[in-house]
């Protein structure tokens, strides 16, 4: 058995002119949940079909379990659960007949197959609906169904790309905690493809933010946050009033300038910002003591004071940001 | 230097297990891919059986041919052929192609609706498993891509022999019950001949609409091209034919080699249709005392003594119009086939 369950090696596809997948090195381990991040359009399900052997990559190779998908397609696709963002079911047969379907297109022998189904079905929540036509199904219950089809393989690896489309937030929670459950549990490897920051953050190991077909940042969601903000890790926000009120009658606010007039003696102080009522302050290590003591003795009032961690959302944007000037 | 040996070890270890092993894993591979193949075959096979798209066709074409049938039967009796059969060779044959005018002969039937059927079983074959989105999911299956095209052109085929066997033994029986006379052995031959050319025949339509249907993503593009085609090459086609042949016939006072010339070439440019090949193939596989599908000269049939030819020579006869209509349907399937292994599959 190799080592790694995914290996992806300068891997390239063009479409004319346009590079979907730009010389992309990707490695993930036994059962590791890994997130691939980005926005729609940035060749994420590209790098699936690649993995898959659906389509062919222009230059480099995939390996899957070691396996070559473009010449052994067969045996990749033997332990390699896919999910797409919509499963496609046929619509007059029910659940189970789907399901039992997709078994004997994997050649699983019948007695087993029967005594796994009601298990299976059981964990992905679908008991009670199994008789019943996939027409009638909502988009929920057809991805669990998608689950189900991928589970009855016994894959070593599961690669989901968008499964969370269009199902609504108790239902995205619930199946995320079965993808982590079986990530945990059975050791299975799972790639999951999202532009969902949150739900990526909530279950994976390591995350990759994937832009224009290139790998910007992989890692743990901590290491990333180090790697990107290198110069101003930390931001402090601080809701702060004057003591009077204006003519109006509302709180009188300071402004920007003078607010770096306040602060001018704090040290690592990069760059203020003014949003809704609250400054940001980016600072290149923990200033808020500083920043509160500053901001008290000049007699302004303070609200509010916060140190920001950086989860996802900061570390999205700010790559974003950079895949934009990159322009 | 520790290693060296430990590798060789285990090298060794590996070898001795692996033939037997891997001609199992071979065999098992084998297995299981046919397995899968055969649960495409059934699936394909019973979606068929159960659409209303089917059913309608059958009855269609299950009517029409008793309708054929009972005017063959009252024209043969109309005719005061005497019951014993002697003075008619081949009555029995007559049951496929004899009509009094008022409706066409079995024959006319199945050259008419046959490709029509084959069309209806293969216009969606690819494009509605892409457009449910289940291509992708059939796909990322162990199953090799070629297996779903195989596989659908064999459950419509099984289908289509199904189907025309019933039909062609029941006209058969139904002949044997009203005439009282059994076929002989060579008319039993021609008949099953000429099924299994109608098989051949609706499978180039069924190949070619499934041919439409992995070039258009739309059912109904892939739909009405097909039927397009069908009208085109059973109207169109052999009215543009006798345009062209009106404007260069060389008249009956032409050299025999300038109007044997303008034949050839009248038929060279007809043969290019399938139903044209499929009607010389059945006339003569139906109708014994044919004895040429070009034309004949004088001197060619001059002395000739007018008799059937045995089924062998009627076979050789019509072997390059069956040599052409197989060349046909494999070419469908190959551009098919290639533009389909090639091709990318997205979700939806």
């Amino acid at each position: 058995m190799a080592e790694n369950s995914i290996e992806l090696v300068e891997l390239t596809k063009k479409y004319g002119t346009l590079t979907a997948v730009d010389h992309l090195n990707l490695t993930i381990g036994r059962g590791e949940i890994f997130g691939l991040l980005g926005p729609n359009g940035a060749g994420k399900s590209t790098t699936i079909l690649m993995m898959l052997g659906l389509t062919e990559p222009d230059s480099g190779t995939v390996r899957v379990n070691g396996i070559d998908p473009v010449s052994r397609p067969i045996e990749v696709k033997r332990k390699v659960g896919y999910l797409p963002e919509d499963v496609g079911f046929y619509n007059d047969l029910t659940g189970l007949e789907n399901l039992l379907y997709t078994a004997r297109l994997n050649s699983l022998p019948e007695n087993e197959v029967k005594a796994g189904t009601d298990q299976l079905i059981e964990r992905v929540g679908l008991s009670g609906s199994m008789n019943k036509k996939v027409r009638t199904y909502s988009r929920g219950m057809r991805q669990r169904l998608g689950l189900a089809g991928v589970l009855i393989k016994n894959p070593s690896v599961i690669i989901l790309d968008e499964p969370t489309l269009g199902i609504d937030p108790t239902g995205v929670r619930e199946f995320l905690n079965l993808i982590a459950a079986l990530g945990k549990e059975e050791g299975i490897t799972v790639l999951f493809s999202s532009h969902h920051l949150h739900q990526v953050q909530q279950v994976c190991d390591r995350v990759g933010i994937f832009v224009k077909g290139k790998l910007l940042a992989e890692g743990d969601i901590r290491s990333l946050s180090k790697k990107l903000f290198k110069g101003t890790p930390y931001i402090i926000e601080a809701g702060v009033d004057t003591e009077g009120v204006n003519s109006k009658g509302q709180p009188q606010m300071l402004s920007v300038g003078a607010m770096k007039e306040i602060v001018k003696e704090v040290e690592g102080i990069e760059n203020i910002t003014l949003e809704k009522n609250v400054f940001s302050f980016e600072c290149t290590h923990d200033a808020s003591r500083e920043i509160a003591r500053a901001v008290l003795e000049s007699g302004a009032e303070l609200r509010l004071l916060n140190r920001r961690e950086f989860g996802l959302d900061e570390i999205y944007y700010r790559y974003f940001e950079g895949g934009n000037q990159n322009e | 230097m520790n290693e060296q040996p430990l590798q060789n070890k285990e090298n060794r270890k590996e070898g001795r297990h692996s033939p037997a092993l891997r001609w199992l894993e071979g065999v098992k591979n084998k297995n299981t891919v046919k397995n899968s193949f055969n649960a495409i075959v059934d699936k394909e096979l019973s979606d068929h059986v159960r659409s209303w798209r089917f059913v309608i066709l059958v009855s269609i074409i299950v009517l029409t041919c008793f309708g054929s049938i009972y005017t063959a039967l009252s024209t043969i009796s109309s005719e005061g052929i005497n019951a014993s059969g002697t003075g008619e060779p081949f009555l029995f044959l007559k049951l496929y192609t004899l009509s009094d005018g008022t409706l066409p002969s079995f024959i006319v039937f199945i050259s008419f609706l046959g490709p029509l059927l084959g069309i209806s079983l293969g216009f969606d074959a690819i494009n509605s498993e892409q457009n449910r989105g289940t291509l992708s999911h059939i796909l990322a299956q162990p199953i090799h891509r070629d297996s779903i095209l195989n596989a659908k052109f064999v459950a419509a085929l099984k289908l289509i022999s199904i189907m025309f066997f019933v039909l062609g033994f029941l006209v058969m029986g139904f002949g044997m019950l009203t005439t009282g006379i059994p076929p002989t052995a060579e008319e039993f031959w021609r008949i099953v001949f000429f099924i299994l050319l109608s098989i051949l025949y609706v499978a180039f339509w069924l190949n070619l609409s499934i041919l439409f249907s992995v070039l258009f993503r739309q059912p109904a593009t892939s739909a009405l091209v097909g039927i397009g085609f069908w009208l085109f090459t059973t109207i169109f086609y052999p009215m543009i034919v006798d345009v062209i042949s009106n404007a260069l016939d060389p008249g009956r006072y032409a050299s025999p080699a300038q109007i044997l010339a303008f034949q050839k070439f009248r038929l060279g440019l007809l043969h290019v249709l399938p139903s044209q090949l499929f009607n010389e193939v059945t006339s003569s596989l139906l109708v014994p005392s044919i004895r040429s599908l070009g034309p004949l000269t004088m001197q060619q049939t001059q002395g000739a003594i007018p008799g059937p030819l045995p089924l062998g020579q009627s076979i050789l006869i019509s072997w390059p119009q069956l040599t052409g209509l197989i060349a046909a349907t494999v070419l469908c399937f190959v551009i098919g086939y290639v533009s389909f292994m090639r091709r990318e599959v997205r979700a939806r």
